[in-house]
């Protein structure tokens, strides 16, 4: 198991964000965590990586903070890049947990930086400088950067918010193939489509709890989306998977 | 590398014309040998006692001012941040001014750079307990302007209340800043504190790259940004303190330094560390320099000179970059 939460919770002031949350991700899994805004998801996520005080239990906040940095890299939703450094430059930085204090970039963590850029397509903006580039390509250099980092788990935060959508759809088939290759992905996003064709499984929150978490076609019935996202919609098993199709908002 | 090469030649240049450029015309030869104590009299005293800690004090107080001035930029992500932004040096000049107004200056000699530094070492410990273990970089700041504020307002006062024209004046002289007639006592009183800073900020580069990418990102991969904040305000207070201390208040340095070499390192925080270190020493030696080249007679001052220099500098770049800045 790659990560496992037990019974956790988040409080901002008295009233719990995220409320008695257990999950497990094992090896192979690319988990889609998906809720309306504000059930949870990015707090239950940032408490998982120990960045958030929290009751109960978490594998990872409970690693050393330098193992911790080897065992999952770390996505969240803002895309920072403060200064005008080159795109190899920030990618590199992926390296950091890898190399000893006050060591430069070994062959291995070049060889790692490359076939994160030539994962994500980035090989001809590599001396390109990172700021200077458009939202979309900054956030492939964001997805990069963790991929350099070679973890064993990922944690993303809504990646694919405002993508467009060929980059949507090949950020997520990204996430999956990491997943086919053994390690874990644990990503939250807003588009139940992709969600339901490229996760391996689906956890749905709700005001900070998890609602239900199965396979997709589970998860995703016309039911939970009404109750869940007030949503009126028809849900259709095609021949390239689910389709969900929104029909209407309820009030 | 060529940059580290150019910036040491460059720094230590000046720092040689800082030796051999004065009211007394003292040829090379005999300069080398008076700094070993041989020859005139006369020229050893010049070259031991009057330029070699004026040059000293210049390269370690402008090198200590880039330095935190990268290292402050770097944690707050932000190209306007300089190291006067966390109130040290401004108490470290009330306690100068209070050691000029009361007289404790006149009592023994270092009094004043000791007030000072005693109020420096006053400003961290009320800044950290402000921004607390867990604060933020806005808190930091925040408490910084408060402290600067505080600081100002009771230098103002001092002058207010200061007993005759001639202490104002001394006052205003000194908080002008300036490396004239330091002697190599002050150089030791705060040359080691300086090395502290130095040492405390040159740990800090993994951290600052890392921290290009944001506080959660930063953290994630395995940085504590208590520890990273910490050293960051304990380094930036002895080294600034310190160079308060001695020298009153030289503006600019940390502020124009890391922006005038960031192009140059490629925009690495890690990188801009050293190179404002070696930048700042060689842009406050020149400064120095222009103070002795330009109205020997009017005994112009560093601070003077430096910010005269560091504004249209400053303006020029903000016009060459803007359209990154935006």
């Amino acid at each position: 198991m790659t990560l496992r939460l037990t019974d956790l919770t988040v409080k901002r002031g008295q009233c719990p964000v995220v409320d008695g949350v257990s999950l497990n991700v094992g090896a192979g899994e690319c988990v889609g965590l998906i809720g309306p805004n504000g059930a949870g998801k990015t707090t239950l996520m940032r408490a998982a990586l120990g960045l958030l005080p929290h009751d109960g239990t978490s594998s990872l906040a409970a690693l050393p903070a330098d193992e911790r940095a080897r065992t999952v890299a770390w996505l969240p939703q803002a895309r920072q890049i403060a200064w005008p450094v080159t795109v190899e430059v920030l990618v590199a930085l992926g390296r950091l947990p890898h190399l000893p204090a006050g060591s430069r970039l070994q062959p291995a963590d070049q060889a790692a930086v490359d076939a994160a850029l030539a994962r994500m397509g980035l090989e001809s903006l590599r001396h390109r400088t990172a700021t200077q580039l458009s939202g979309g390509e900054q956030a492939r250099v964001l997805i990069a950067r963790a991929l350099a980092q070679d973890t064993p788990l990922l944690m993303a935060d809504e990646p694919i918010a405002g993508l467009d959508p060929a980059a949507q759809l090949a950020t997520l088939q990204t996430f999956r193939a990491l997943a086919d290759e053994g390690r874990s992905v644990l990503v939250s996003l807003h588009d139940l489509g992709l969600a339901a064709r490229l996760c391996t499984r689906l956890v749905l929150m709700d005001r900070g709890r998890i609602v239900t978490d199965g396979a997709p076609q589970e998860v995703l019935t016309p039911g939970r989306l009404a109750q869940v996202f007030h949503l009126r919609a028809e849900v259709h098993q095609t021949a390239s998977g689910l389709l969900i199709e929104p029909l209407g908002v309820l009030t | 590398m060529k940059l580290a090469l150019a910036l040491s030649v460059l720094t230590a240049a000046l720092f040689v014309a800082a030796l051999f450029v004065g009211h007394a015309a003292i040829p090379v030869p005999q300069g080398l040998a008076a700094l070993l104590g041989l020859g005139d009299a006369l020229h050893v005293t010049v070259m031991q006692q009057i330029r070699l800690p004026r040059a000293l004090l210049a390269a370690a107080i402008g090198g200590s001012l880039g330095l935190s001035g990268a290292a402050m930029q770097g944690y707050l992500r932000n190209p306007l941040a300089e190291p006067g932004l966390i109130g040290v040096s401004g108490s470290a000049a009330l306690g100068a001014v209070i050691a000029l107004q009361t007289g404790l200056a006149g009592l023994f000699f270092l009094a004043l750079p000791l007030t000072a530094l005693g109020f420096a070492a006053l400003a961290v410990g009320l800044i950290l307990w402000l921004a607390g273990p867990r604060g933020s970089s806005l808190t930091l700041i925040l408490a910084g302007i408060a402290i600067s504020a505080l600081a100002g307002a009771l230098t103002s006062l001092a002058l207010n209340l200061s007993p005759n024209p001639y202490a104002a004046a001394e006052i205003v002289f000194w908080m002008l800043g300036s490396v004239a007639d330091r002697s190599m006592a002050h150089v030791a009183l705060a040359l080691p504190v300086m090395a502290v800073g130095w040492a405390l900020l040159l740990t800090l580069g993994r951290a600052l790259d890392a921290l290009t990418l944001g506080e959660d990102v930063a953290q994630a991969l395995g940085l504590s940004l208590r520890t990273v904040r910490l050293r960051l305000l304990l380094g930036t207070a002895a080294a600034v303190g310190a160079a308060t201390a001695v020298a009153g208040a030289v503006g600019f340095v940390g502020l124009v330094v890391p922006h005038l070499l960031r192009r140059l390192v490629g925009a690495r925080p890690s990188a801009l560390l050293w190179s404002s270190a070696l930048g700042g020493a060689a842009l406050t030696l020149a400064a120095d320099l222009a103070t002795r080249l330009i109205l020997p007679d009017r005994d112009l001052k560093l601070g003077v000179i430096m910010a005269l220099v560091g504004a249209p500098l400053f303006l020029h770049l903000i016009y060459k970059t803007r359209s990154e800045i935006s």
